[in-house]
């Protein structure tokens, strides 16, 4: 069995996080493997294992200046991976990435696709339905367990209300929420492995795509970047024994006690 | 108003309509001169949908087991050959954010997504909070529409406007491809005490502070001694301790209590976009440099596992 994981590396969310002048996210820094990306890499690798043979590749867009994070899903396990790195990539929009992914996945049809529900940093949140879409396949968002048998995904899926059993024929795209599985800690082994696994890199031109991706593909502008009206900071106390006492006061002004 | 027709997609929740929909409706209505609604499943919601500013309801009827992206996005596509709305505007929930996917891929059309503004400039312009709420940025369509737009839980007030029944215009799914394979099989409801976590007066919250699940039971106790809900920061979801419907921030709910209490909750942008609109807050957490204390009414600077017994036993003892 073969499973595509889309991944996306991103600033790390723990900097400080700013808009370039053309209202991009400044992607200038470091990257790193999207934490919400290593739930799909762990889940792939499961699903390999007990089918008993196939591969995990990954797929991404994005600049292949840095490929840290593409790395770190290779350590975990993944066989290779494949980015679409391109400036004229620059401004594409979540339609026009799905677009590329698919044009990626295309070549070479895995058993089942796996994306996050949503990237850490832009979190639209369609990419894998449009994605599923345009690969003419089902979806099934959400998943916080996964079972495979028989040439069918079993997914129990979150609803507002508890969970939902849902299944489909494989193919499929399936997106995993944070928590789904334990992502491993890659292996000193894993690491050195990693090293020499390969990473194609692609053009816009590669995947004959070119002028229906980047920001001349994108049908969508931001016309202004302003600051939110700010939430004043209130009193800080420093717990001295007191502070439950501090909290119950609080209530009792805003008449919740 | 420049804007002439605006449709939203109302999904069914209980016996009703979502609250986010009747949201979107509420929006919609005073936007644009006509507001259709898309709706599915066995229920009869005409009355509502009217009550909320549709003037037409779009049904597409039982689903037979699919997940509704698919279909609703099949039948949306057929209205918009027929006739196409200046927008479509849809619930970010689990199934809206399913249909408007499969819609945008369907019909070549964007989608914006964590849409928590909505005004008419001359089109539709979008707002969408960045960087934890700290900054808006104002976008719009650029090319032939309609576009999809996703809007969050809590963007608008719900309000009736006492309108009559909508009426009520079969909406046909026509044939699917294998895309619509997907069936649910079995359906299963986890039981909460107490309210709802987005319509809880109070909400309290726990973080990687606590330091282990176990811990999380002092704030499902507190949520219970404030007759509130419990939620959770993407941390400790991630980390297993709770459901991922506990969830508060950008990727789970949107709340807006009038007290929301952040224990060891560190301030994540992530998590506060999803509560800073909260009336009032209170952060207690051992870091006095937290992000959580910038926009708390009232911050405790002290480890939660001293302060919180000391709450509980004080809001006993009352």
């Amino acid at each position: 069995m073969n499973v595509v994981v889309c991944v996306k590396q991103i600033p790390d969310p723990a900097a400080p996080a700013s808009l370039d002048p053309s209202f991009n996210l400044d992607r200038s820094g470091k990257l790193i493997l999207d934490e919400a990306d290593t739930y799909g890499v762990e889940m792939a690798l499961q699903l390999v294992d007990a089918a008993g043979g196939g591969e995990v590749t990954i797929v991404s867009m994005g600049s292949a200046a840095d490929v840290a994070g593409l790395r770190t899903a290779l350590a975990m396990g993944a066989a290779k991976a494949v980015i679409v790195s391109d400036d004229g990539l620059r401004g594409t929009d979540a339609l026009g990435t799905a677009k590329v992914l698919a044009a990626v996945i295309r070549r070479d049809l895995p058993d089942l696709v796996l994306c996050a529900t949503e990237s850490s940093d832009g979190y639209t949140g369609t990419l894998p339905v449009q994605l599923a879409e345009l690969l003419g396949l089902p979806s099934i968002t959400f998943a916080k367990a996964v079972r495979i048998a028989d040439g069918t995904v079993r997914v129990d899926r979150q609803t507002e209300a508890g969970y939902d059993e849902v299944s489909a024929p494989l193919p499929a795209v399936v997106t995993v929420t944070a928590g789904v599985v334990e992502p491993r800690y890659a292996s000193f082994k894993g690491i050195m492995a990693a090293k020499s696994k390969p990473v194609e890199i692609l053009s816009v031109a590669d995947l004959g795509l070119a002028g229906e991706v980047g920001s001349a593909g994108a049908r969508q502008a931001i016309t202004s970047v302003e600051a939110a009206e700010a939430r004043q900071a209130g009193e800080k106390h420093v717990d001295d024994g007191d502070g439950a006492q501090k909290i119950v006061e609080f209530l009792e002004s805003l008449k919740v006690l | 108003m420049t804007l002439s027709t605006l449709w939203v997609v109302a999904e069914p929740a209980g016996d009703g309509l979502s609250t986010t929909s009747l949201e979107l409706l509420s929006a919609a209505r005073g936007l644009a001169t006509t507001v259709a609604a898309i709706t599915w499943g066995p229920g009869d919601h005409a009355a509502q949908a009217g009550e909320y500013g549709a003037s037409t309801l779009y049904s597409v009827g039982d689903l037979d087991g699919a997940l509704p992206g698919v279909p609703v996005a099949a039948a949306l596509a057929a209205l918009v050959a027929a006739g196409a709305p200046d927008a479509i505007l849809v619930p970010a929930s689990y199934d809206g954010r399913d249909i408007a996917g499969r819609l945008s891929a369907r019909l070549d059309r964007p989608v914006l997504t964590n849409v928590t503004g909505l005004a008419d400039d001359g089109g539709l312009a979008t707002e969408h909070p960045i960087f934890g709420g700290t900054q808006v940025v104002r976008a719009r369509f650029t090319a032939q529409g309609p576009g999809i737009v996703v809007v969050r839980a809590k963007s608008f007030a719900a309000e009736s406007a006492g309108g009559a029944p909508a009426s009520v215009q079969a909406a046909p799914v026509g044939e699917l491809g294998p895309e619509g394979a997907a069936r649910v099989t079995a359906s299963h409801v986890e039981e909460r005490t107490g309210p709802k976590l987005e319509e809880a007066a109070v909400v309290v919250s726990g973080g990687r502070g606590l330091g282990e699940a176990a811990a999380y039971a002092m704030v499902e106790e507190l949520a219970r001694l404030l007759h509130g809900a419990p939620g959770a920061s993407r941390a400790i979801v991630d980390a297993g301790w709770v459901p991922y419907a506990y969830q508060v921030g950008q990727t789970g709910k949107t709340v807006k209590p009038s007290v929301y209490l952040a224990c060891g909750i560190s301030g994540a942008t992530q998590h506060m976009v999803g509560m800073k609109g909260s009336k009032n807050i209170v952060a207690v957490n051992k870091d006095p440099d937290a992000p959580i204390f910038q926009i708390a009414d009232l911050g405790i600077v002290g480890d939660v596992h001293k302060v919180l017994p000391a709450l509980i036993e004080a809001l006993k003892s009352r």
